[in-house]
């Protein structure tokens, strides 16, 4: 009873950050309503006693929160980010499509013939997820990693305002009098290269 | 948890965090006092001093500032303090026993993430926001050697619960074994904390950063809740890395408290030993020579681990 009351207030939570998302004028304030729709999500997933899955979701939906308020505020255009400002464009096409993805979604709900449990759950379920990623499941990781990683690397390409020509001009091998890379840096990183 | 429990850990809790915060802050204002010069009694007493002067002084609010967001994370560091104490065993007596307390006690720790930028961002003042911005540059540097370095006393365990890592410390601590982690965790309780070598955030450069504009009980409560993450990171090692409450004669409870107050009275201690590291160049630090070394560490226990079929 306790539970079922705490998972409909989370939902609730879940769901009033996720409008508040578009109501705030604020980017942090956006975002860190997002943060807390994704929290309550998590503490859902504690609830349905997935407690790895639901503690890494808050864990890793904080960390992204905090850094893409960095980026939107960096990134976004003069300085609006700073001031006051309208969260939502394209507003009747949003709605639309929103409403659209609704329907689809809680149509599927009642139309798909759910197939009734088999089994019981696994006495330790972070174990069984451990055994499935590392086990059963390792070809899927092992072609999604390298292609997470090659984005990152990519992004990482586009966005870095200097590369080693820039650091180092023609001549990749620059070093100074006494051996050292001698790169023309505005800041030098922490061990000296 | 049972409900006596549940009503210690919200009395007994909150209050012993506080009375650590409060004796860290002081004794930290005497070696202050003593290396100015100053008379040692009267550091002891600055923080009292402070903080009645600080619950008497009227809250100053920039026009414009997000008070809201501002609020929140001020008082966020002080709860995230206790949610972190919370799930620690303290010898055969425990508040909460979360399968995944390891990953809990990381997930709260990033929080401070979300908390150190809204206090920088909501006072609506450029050098908090430099502030702000200077902790999640730092985060960045010292949050995946955190990472992978409590990932250590999790594989010795085999085991996220930390009833379970506190057990399989019986025969040997971890941090015998485990020294690199133990280091690395201990910088980065400092590096959360915003305290010590890795206070840039609030740094006198800056006019003291995310400080700046706060005043009034929201500057007690950030001032207190900054020693309180740090009582609860040393709280912290002490399952993971000291035995948890294992020690002769006195019962395990009050054992982890004796071990939290040294790891404390280490890290005072040691404070003055390092310079400010800016964020800049610590990142290079932190991703060139402190992750493979943490790595290396994950390696060897990993292999121990493997070939003796648990820990030592």
């Amino acid at each position: 009873m306790i539970v079922a009351l705490m998972f409909w207030a989370f939902a609730a939570l879940a769901v009033a950050g996720g409008i508040a998302v578009f109501v705030v004028n604020s980017m942090a304030r956006a975002t860190y309503a997002l943060a807390v729709s994704f929290v309550a999500v998590g503490a859902m997933i504690v609830l349905l006693h997935l407690d790895y899955i639901g503690v890494i979701t808050i864990l890793m939906m904080l960390m992204e929160m905090a850094i893409m308020a960095v980026f939107m505020v960096m990134f976004t255009g003069m300085n609006p980010a700073l001031m006051p400002m309208d969260m939502t464009h394209h507003k009747r096409r949003s709605a639309i499509l929103a409403a659209v993805v609704f329907a689809l979604l809680a149509g599927a709900i009642f139309l798909i013939p759910w197939p009734a449990r088999i089994g019981s759950p696994a006495a330790d379920l972070t174990r069984s997820l451990g055994d499935a990623i590392m086990g059963s499941k390792m070809l899927v990781m092992l072609t999604i990693s390298p292609m997470l990683f090659a984005t990152i690397v990519a992004a990482l390409v586009l966005a870095n305002p200097r590369g080693r020509y820039d650091r180092y001009g023609d001549r990749l091998d620059r070093r100074t009098a006494d051996g050292y890379p001698d790169p023309d840096d505005p800041i030098r990183g922490g061990i000296g290269r | 948890m049972s409900s006596p429990a549940a009503m210690a850990a919200v009395v007994l809790l909150p209050v012993g965090v506080a009375v650590l915060a409060l004796a860290a802050a002081s004794v930290n204002g005497a070696v202050n006092a003593r290396a100015e010069g100053g008379a040692v009694r009267d550091g002891f007493a600055a923080p009292f001093r402070e903080t009645a002067r600080l619950v008497r002084q009227q809250r100053r609010t920039l026009p414009g500032a997000d008070s809201l967001l501002w609020r929140i994370a001020g008082a966020g560091l002080g709860i995230a303090a206790v949610l972190q104490v919370v799930v620690i065993p303290f010898g055969a007596v425990w508040f909460a026993d979360l399968p995944v307390g390891l990953v809990w006690f990381n997930a709260i720790d990033v929080l401070l993430w979300a908390l150190w930028w809204l206090l920088g961002w909501g006072a609506n003042s450029s050098w908090s926001l430099v502030g702000g911005y200077r902790f999640l540059a730092q985060a960045l540097s010292y949050e995946i050697p955190l990472m992978f370095a409590l990932t250590a006393p999790a594989i010795g365990a085999g085991s996220l619960r930390l009833l379970d890592v506190q057990a399989a410390q019986h025969s040997l601590w971890f941090v015998v074994w485990m020294p690199v982690s133990f280091l690395v965790y201990m910088a980065s309780v400092v590096a959360f904390s915003s305290w010590g070598p890795f206070q840039t955030a609030l740094g006198p450069d800056i006019g003291t950063g995310v400080l700046a504009e706060l005043s009034g009980i929201d500057r007690l409560l950030v001032l207190g809740g900054r020693y309180a993450v740090l009582v609860a990171g040393a709280a912290f090692s002490v399952p993971l890395f000291l035995g948890g409450g294992s020690g002769p004669l006195l019962p395990g409870g009050i054992w982890v408290v004796v071990k939290t107050i040294a790891v404390l009275a280490g890290i005072l201690a040691v404070r003055r030993l390092f310079p400010t590291v800016r964020p800049d160049r610590l990142a290079e630090i932190a991703w060139v020579i402190v992750v493979p070394l943490v790595l290396v560490q994950l390696a060897v226990v990993a292999v121990i681990v493997g070939v003796n079929r648990g820990a030592l």
